[in-house]
């Protein structure tokens, strides 16, 4: 096996679905791509013979893909999905901005920020060890319980509220990965020219940081488009609660897959994207040589 | 006689119980050029570092000005903003343009408005052949053209005095002169500088003083001219042989 790259001999890196091929003629190349075509056509084909001939799939498509049933849930589980999305949007802001801070805190250095430090790392470490559903449950059932005065009761804000602390514990780790890979010598130089630990991480090394874990915050972008839908437990009536009621209304399973195929009509771009951003991103630090 | 720009008193400093200053004492004149010489691991990085504050010192005291800059409740910040620093390997800042690289700390640490630091970096650049650079980004221009913008970065908050951690050694030979030529043009502006450097003819060239560094000690020091054609210790002539041998000099 020789060297591998990602980018071939016509400077192209990888495409949107993959590499391309990285050696051969023309010729070889598009016949190549009939063969992929042929055998895929085959294994899909026969894959879908063997459910659509099998006795149970009428059943099945009746559960679970039955087109009257589908555009009946379609409107509820639409409007529910677009709550989805707008508190995956709100949060994702949130998340941002919170884990940053959370970052800097734990990045800043000597004894006089240790009890800083260690309230960031004590947030961290306490919110990763716990499940996120046990987080919304706790707050979005918890703390309207108290009927505490001037305290929000809504379920959704509080729901709202235990993703994005849960979310910003694990982005921080992230920003911190991407603060701990910039070079030290970044850090001295900038100490040297008489700025502040916090200015040193505001101008120097955050910006740097960003850039080298953008990848990874997308992919976290990408999990909590989908864990966003948690919520449904405190009864909030999103994508998933609409499809579960239309469920326990008609016994049909259609609305489960109008959900799913909402949620995948978002994530699989952004999961692309994702991977067309990191490529990008590997093949343009291989062209500075580091 | 009057008090020296920078003076180290029985400055010691030891990483993980290795020591690596032993007892160095140095005095730098007003406008004194001094060049600190010496095998790898002698110390002279390590030397420039705590005068920055960069590391902190074990034992001893570092004088500028009169001030003792090692003193407990001596703000670091306050010291670094009176002096430059010029690592080796550039070290500029990858996300910023050089004209941001070299006004980025006059406007927030000094407090330059914004056109005076740019007009000022501007003027930096012009002088030293860089004007057509201001709006590149470091990764654009060659090591010796990053390593005249960090030094000009260093002389954009108007230092008292300027150190010089072997800031040709990481260039190409070709690109050494380019470097070399601007530090001649501080020492005839009257600039107060350090210099670590493997480099013995520029050394004999531009130093007012010498300083032969062996193991942690200043082991030898005088004028150029005796140190290069006439040093006493054997350690300093061992040394000297091998960088005569190596055609250094």
């Amino acid at each position: 096996m020789t060297e591998q790259s990602s980018v071939d001999r016509f400077g192209r890196g990888p495409g949107l679905f993959g590499p391309h091929r990285r050696s051969g003629l023309r010729e070889e190349g598009a016949r190549g791509a009939l063969i992929a075509f042929v055998s895929t056509v085959v294994f899909i084909g026969f894959v879908l013979w063997l459910i659509l001939s099998s006795d149970t799939w009428p059943a099945v498509q009746n559960q679970f893909f039955n087109w009257g049933h589908f555009q009946t849930a379609w409107p509820a589980v639409l409007s529910g999905f677009w709550l989805d999305i707008r508190m995956f949007l709100l949060a994702e802001v949130l998340i941002l901005a919170i884990a940053l801070i959370v970052a800097m805190i734990r990045a800043l250095r000597g004894p006089a920020f240790f009890p800083l430090r260690l309230l960031a790392v004590t947030f961290i470490d306490l919110i990763r060890g716990v499940p996120v559903i046990l987080l919304i449950l706790l707050l979005g059932f918890g703390v309207p319980a108290l009927q505490l005065p001037g305290v929000p009761r809504s379920e959704l804000f509080w729901g709202l509220t235990a993703l994005v602390i849960s979310y910003s514990a694990y982005t921080a780790e992230v920003y911190r990965a991407g603060i701990e890979s910039v070079r030290e010598s970044q850090r001295m130089s900038a100490r040297s020219l008489g700025l502040t630990q916090l200015q040193t991480l505001r101008y120097v090394l955050v910006p740097q940081a960003i850039r080298n874990v953008i990848p990874a915050l997308l992919n976290g972008f990408v999990s909590l488009q989908k864990d966003v839908a948690l919520v449904f437990v405190l009864g909030v009536r999103e994508g998933v609660r609409a499809a579960q009621i239309y469920n326990s209304r008609t016994f049909n399973y259609t609305g489960y897959i109008a959900a799913t195929v909402l949620f995948l009509l978002v994530s699989v771009p952004l999961a692309r994207f994702t991977d067309w951003y990191t490529d990008r991103d590997r093949r343009r630090k291989q062209a500075v040589g580091g | 006689m009057s008090v020296p720009k920078l003076e180290l008193r029985n400055v010691q400093k030891a990483f993980e119980n290795k020591m690596v200053l032993h007892d160095v004492d140095l005095v730098v004149g007003h406008h004194d050029v001094v060049c600190l010489i010496g095998a790898s691991g002698s110390g002279k990085s390590t030397l420039l570092k705590c005068v920055n504050l960069l590391f902190p010192i074990d034992d001893g005291q570092i004088f500028l000005d009169g001030d003792e800059i090692t003193a407990p409740g001596v703000n670091p910040n306050q010291v670094r903003q009176r002096m430059g620093i010029v690592f080796q390997a550039f070290n500029l800042f990858p996300h910023m343009s050089v004209l941001d690289n070299i006004t980025l700390s006059p406007r927030k640490v000094h407090g330059t408005d914004r056109p005076t630091a740019e007009s000022r970096a501007r003027e930096l650049l012009d002088k030293f052949g860089l004007g057509d650079k201001v709006d590149e980004y470091p990764d654009r221009l060659s090591g010796g053209q990053q390593q005249r913008v960090a030094i000009m970065r260093s002389l954009a908050i108007d230092p008292e005095l300027i150190l010089l951690d072997e800031v040709t050694s990481a260039l190409d030979p070709e690109l050494i002169a380019e470097v070399l030529n601007l530090i001649r043009n501080l020492k005839e502006d009257g600039m107060t500088m350090v210099i670590a450097t493997h480099e013995m003819g520029f050394a004999r060239d531009v130093a007012d003083r010498v300083c032969f560094l062996d193991d942690g000690v200043i082991l030898e020091q005088g004028p150029p001219d005796r140190i290069f054609r006439d040093p006493q210790e054997a350690r300093t002539q061992q040394f000297l042989q091998r960088i005569i041998e190596a055609g250094r000099l």
